[in-house]
């Protein structure tokens, strides 16, 4: 009998060419509405010829699509064990909520009194961010979680220029994620990193030898990147405090905390959550993501403008406020995927505890059903995600790619591999709430065949994925000789 | 709760499989003193029905589109979007997938971001396009950072006053900690950017132009970024419109060095001012200046064509605080709505499509000027331009009557106060621009 424990399979996969591949002059894809003024004809000179793009008829553009997307692996199509980026389910009735035309057909300019609606939206949902996190004020203005850290470190150097003049250092755990020090250099931050001591964390006495008047604060990620709590954060923070630092805090693992954690209470002053992990948004391919920005009472004045303000006569946007950043945002930030984010916060509501209670236990789980499998390098209870390493299968030559790759054949979406980086062949597995114990148990079962595989057969390994439609590619290549756009004119 | 898929039993079996008593015990690592106080003061779970009619009672709070005509631009536009667009966006293997890390898996992002890079860099003639950013403002301060990586010693831009005034306050909340030098540059008595100030400025990296401008002027980018470049410094062309492109000689052909901006116009719905999409392109010598995100084609290992993730040795994950950007996402799915909207118009149809703006546009126009209105620039416009009514002209009355005649300028503009930046698109009937001159004409 067929073994129907793990999704991975082979069907009926269509190839498809590109869109200009396809294309025939004087084909249509799109219904132009009737002519009813004449037609007003441009100076030569400023015209160009029709642009190069394909012509295409609906079904042509319909089936290229639907074909394509057939080759992209979701959450609704599987297990999506991303660490780090919390690939929870994706609520279908938060897109019927963004989708209403109220909504989506609204100019940002509009008059304050015809977007009561969306200002409502958006001063409610930086209510539920202050009130979750626990800290007293909110921006939801950054377009994604690094645009959040710019934002972040924007207040840094403001605040410090306030105060107590310029600094030009920022202490940074080696764990961190890349983004973290991108995001400090462009506020003109130099960062110092700080090495994690052997349990994972970050020491109080590594940030006491660097901490000085010169540097601007901390960037931490708490739970960490290895999924585990910060031990001493409160300590830190006040180490950080008393040289008059802040203390910054990635949230891209704020699934843990809901419920449980204040994050005022330790010691964070700024702290960005992203809409698309922990509130339920969809990823998009990449995007569009949304990354508010939350801080204390103090950071208040410097958050970014326009800001919704609720007065007597209803909301209004104001940007009247002194010590702003400024702007960081065309508009207001991606309101499409607030109205996403709003919507899973009322669809929760004081379960949202729940949400994190499951996700970590899931992960200790997964921790404990594999770490005699795989080896766990930091042996220890996790919050949401949980960090194995390649160590035992590299005695058959088997590596984390190659265990990720033969994930593939499964059916499940690999972990997030070869970070964070101060693990040696790192993989950080992060199930999430929404996935229950029967697709758990599949997930650890394929990895645990993966380990026998890797000393039986390794060669199963070595040449996955098998049932993909593409087989491994050729970064290398791709990187050396970039061929980054098509040719319209015709095949590649 | 329905997100949540453990049964009173799974949690059983699964503490005990862990070796904890409770759900709590694996919280212990958290010291008291971090935990909250209080239970979230949040209210119960909504149904998915009180949910449904909370939501339509706030969205009816907004305009009703079937009785409003509303005439604003500035970076966000009212376009048609086809239904089969809407259709296609609902394939959830597309929106509910990651960053394409794995591409054996990701084929269709990553396809579906190749065709979109090569289809905006046709659409604007440009060489490389990158796979896109957050919106045309943050487009534009990324844009003008990668002039001085490029320029290296030199550490002034300028920026023309006739950029969109949002765009501007972005770029100076990037450049504020730099301590790089931002000019501005007035315009001229007909609408277009006056570059009279940047003679004898030796230190300029970039200097950049929106077309068409905020004032809906077309510039006259053939002179302007050949005048730029005889200064030494790289021509940036902006823009918030990207469907002028349909019908504008595109600026990559014109010399343009970096062309960014925003693409909402290309299928994405206005949603108040976000989502949108940062479209980002260049020439190929300075591809690897580039921030965000690139696509590039390659072959798998039975040689068949496909596309991954590439040069990521520019970005944040491998180069940390050397890194071109911060960035670390795209607007994926914004970037593959533009390309499923111009698959669906075709070089044929965006051509159409554009000239029937401008027309739309160049009708309000023309019959607003019978009626005593002054239009104070000069140059050519596309879809928008500025406008100034008669002083008998009630604006406040208007809007109540659920016509929204243009935006305001004043209060970017002090010396164009009591003028209007109005937009007419193809979705205005010729009924709809009667009504607005009917009010103009009372």
């Amino acid at each position: 009998m067929k073994d129907y424990s793990s999704p991975g399979t082979t069907g009926l996969v269509m190839h498809e060419s590109l869109l200009w591949e396809k294309g025939k002059q004087g084909k249509k894809g799109y219904s132009l509405p009737k002519r009813d003024v004449e037609h007003y004809p441009l100076d030569k000179q400023l015209a160009r010829e029709n642009p190069p793009l394909p012509d295409l008829s609906e079904l042509d553009v319909i089936r290229h699509y639907t074909r394509v997307s057939q080759w992209n692996f979701g959450v609704d199509t599987g297990m999506y064990p991303l660490g780090s980026c919390t690939m929870k389910y994706n609520p279908k009735t938060n897109e019927k909520q963004a989708a209403l035309p109220g909504f989506t057909n609204a100019h940002p300019l509009l008059p304050l009194q015809m977007s009561q609606g969306a200002l409502r939206i958006m001063f409610e949902l930086e209510g539920f961010l202050a009130e979750i996190t626990g800290l007293h004020a909110v921006s939801l203005q950054p377009a994604a979680g690094a645009h959040g850290e710019y934002t972040g470190m924007r207040i840094f150097h403001a605040y410090h220029q306030d105060n107590s003049g310029t600094k030009n250092k920022i202490l940074i755990p080696d764990s961190a994620h890349g983004t973290n020090p991108a995001s400090a250099t462009m506020c003109g931050f130099k960062p110092v990193t700080l090495k994690s001591d052997s349990q994972g964390v970050i020491s109080p006495d590594a940030v006491k030898e660097n901490m000085d008047s010169e540097t601007a604060g901390i960037m931490v990620t708490n739970p960490n990147t290895l999924g585990l709590f910060e031990d001493h954060i409160k300590e830190i923070s006040e180490i950080i405090h008393s040289q008059g630092g802040l203390v910054y805090c990635d949230g891209a693992n704020m699934n843990a905390f809901l419920g449980i954690v204040d994050m005022q209470d330790t010691g964070i002053d700024v702290l960005h959550i992203n809409l698309h992990k922990t509130f339920s948004t969809p990823h998009g391919g990449g995007g569009p993501g949304s990354g508010p920005v939350c801080v204390t009472r103090e950071l208040e004045p410097y958050l970014p403008i326009p800001r919704v303000v609720k007065e007597n006569h209803g909301y209004s946007l104001s940007s009247d406020f002194q010590s702003s950043i400024g702007k960081l945002h065309s508009f207001y930030g991606n309101f499409g995927v607030m109205i996403k984010a709003y919507s899973y916060i009322l669809s929760m509501g004081q379960e949202l505890e729940k949400v994190s209670q499951t996700a970590v236990l899931n992960a200790n789980y997964i921790r404990q059903r594999l770490k005699e499998t795989f080896r766990l390098p930091y042996d220890r209870p996790c919050m949401h995600e949980c960090v194995f390493t390649d160590e035992l299968q590299e005695n058959y030559k088997v590596a984390t790619i190659d265990i990720a790759k033969r994930l593939l054949d499964y059916g499940f979406h690999p972990p997030t591999i070869y970070f964070p980086s101060i693990v040696h062949g790192a993989m950080m597995v992060e199930p999430t709430e929404c996935e229950s114990k029967d697709e758990i148990d599949r997930f650890i079962q394929a990895m645990a065949q993966i380990a026998w595989e890797a000393e039986d057969e390794p060669n199963l390994l070595w040449s996955a994925p098998h049932s993909t439609i593409m087989k491994r590619l050729d970064e290398t290549t791709a990187a050396r000789h970039p061929h980054l756009t098509g040719d319209l004119k015709g095949p590649e | 709760m329905r997100y949540l898929p453990h049964t009173q039993d799974d949690f059983q079996v699964m503490l005990q499989e862990i070796g904890v008593s409770s759900i709590e015990e694996l919280f212990s690592s958290i010291p008291e003193q971090c935990r909250r106080k209080s239970n979230l003061q949040l209210d119960e779970p909504c149904t998915e029905w009180e949910l449904n009619s909370h939501m339509r009672k706030l969205a009816k709070q907004m305009p009703d589109w079937d009785e409003c005509s509303a005439f604003l631009g500035a970076g966000n536009y009212e376009h048609y979007i086809p239904a089969s667009i809407q259709h296609l966006l609902q394939r959830s293997e597309l929106y509910t997938s990651y960053t394409p890390y794995q591409p054996e898996i990701s084929q269709g992002t990553l396809q579906s971001i190749f065709e979109y890079q090569t289809l905006v860099s046709g659409l604007l003639g440009m060489e490389v396009s990158n796979a896109s950013m957050y919106d045309g403002a943050s487009a534009l301060a990324e844009a003008l950072f990668m002039s001085l990586r490029i320029a290296r010693r030199k550490s002034t831009v300028a920026i023309s006053k006739a950029i969109n005034p949002l765009y501007r306050e972005v770029v100076k909340t990037y450049f504020r900690p730099s301590g790089f030098r931002v000019l501005e540059l007035p315009y001229l008595e007909n609408g277009r950017t006056d570059l009279g100030p940047l003679q004898g400025e030796e230190d300029l990296a970039a200097v950049a132009v929106q077309s068409p401008n905020f004032f809906g002027c077309i510039e006259d980018l053939d002179s302007t970024q050949q005048k730029i470049q005889d200064l030494g410094a790289l021509a940036v062309t902006c823009f918030s419109e990207a469907l002028a492109y349909g019908l504008l000689n595109p600026p990559g052909k014109l010399g343009a060095d970096i062309v960014c901006g925003e693409g909402q116009s290309l299928g994405i719905s206005q949603s108040y001012g976000g989502p949108g999409l940062g479209i980002f392109c260049t020439r190929q010598k300075y591809t690897r200046n580039m921030p965000g995100r690139l696509v590039g084609q390659t072959r798998d290992k039975n040689d068949n064509r496909g596309y991954v993730l590439t040069l990521a040795t520019r970005e944040q994950h491998i180069r940390r605080e050397k890194a071109t950007s911060n960035i670390c996402s795209n607007q994926g799915l914004c970037a593959t709505t533009a390309a499923m909207y111009l698959a669906s118009l075709g070089g044929t149809g965006i051509r159409e499509l554009a000239e029937l703006n401008r027309d739309k546009a160049e009708y309000l126009k023309e019959k607003l000027l019978e009626a005593g209105c002054s239009i104070p620039f000069s140059s050519p416009t596309f879809n928008e331009f500025v406008v100034k009514f008669p002083s008998n002209f009630d604006y406040e009355q208007t809007v109540n009557k659920n016509i929204i005649p243009g935006i305001p300028l004043g209060q970017y503009y002090p010396e164009l106060a009591g003028h209007y930046l109005l937009c007419a698109t193809e979705t205005k009937g010729r009924e709809q621009l009667d009504n607005l001159v009917k009010e103009v004409n009372k």
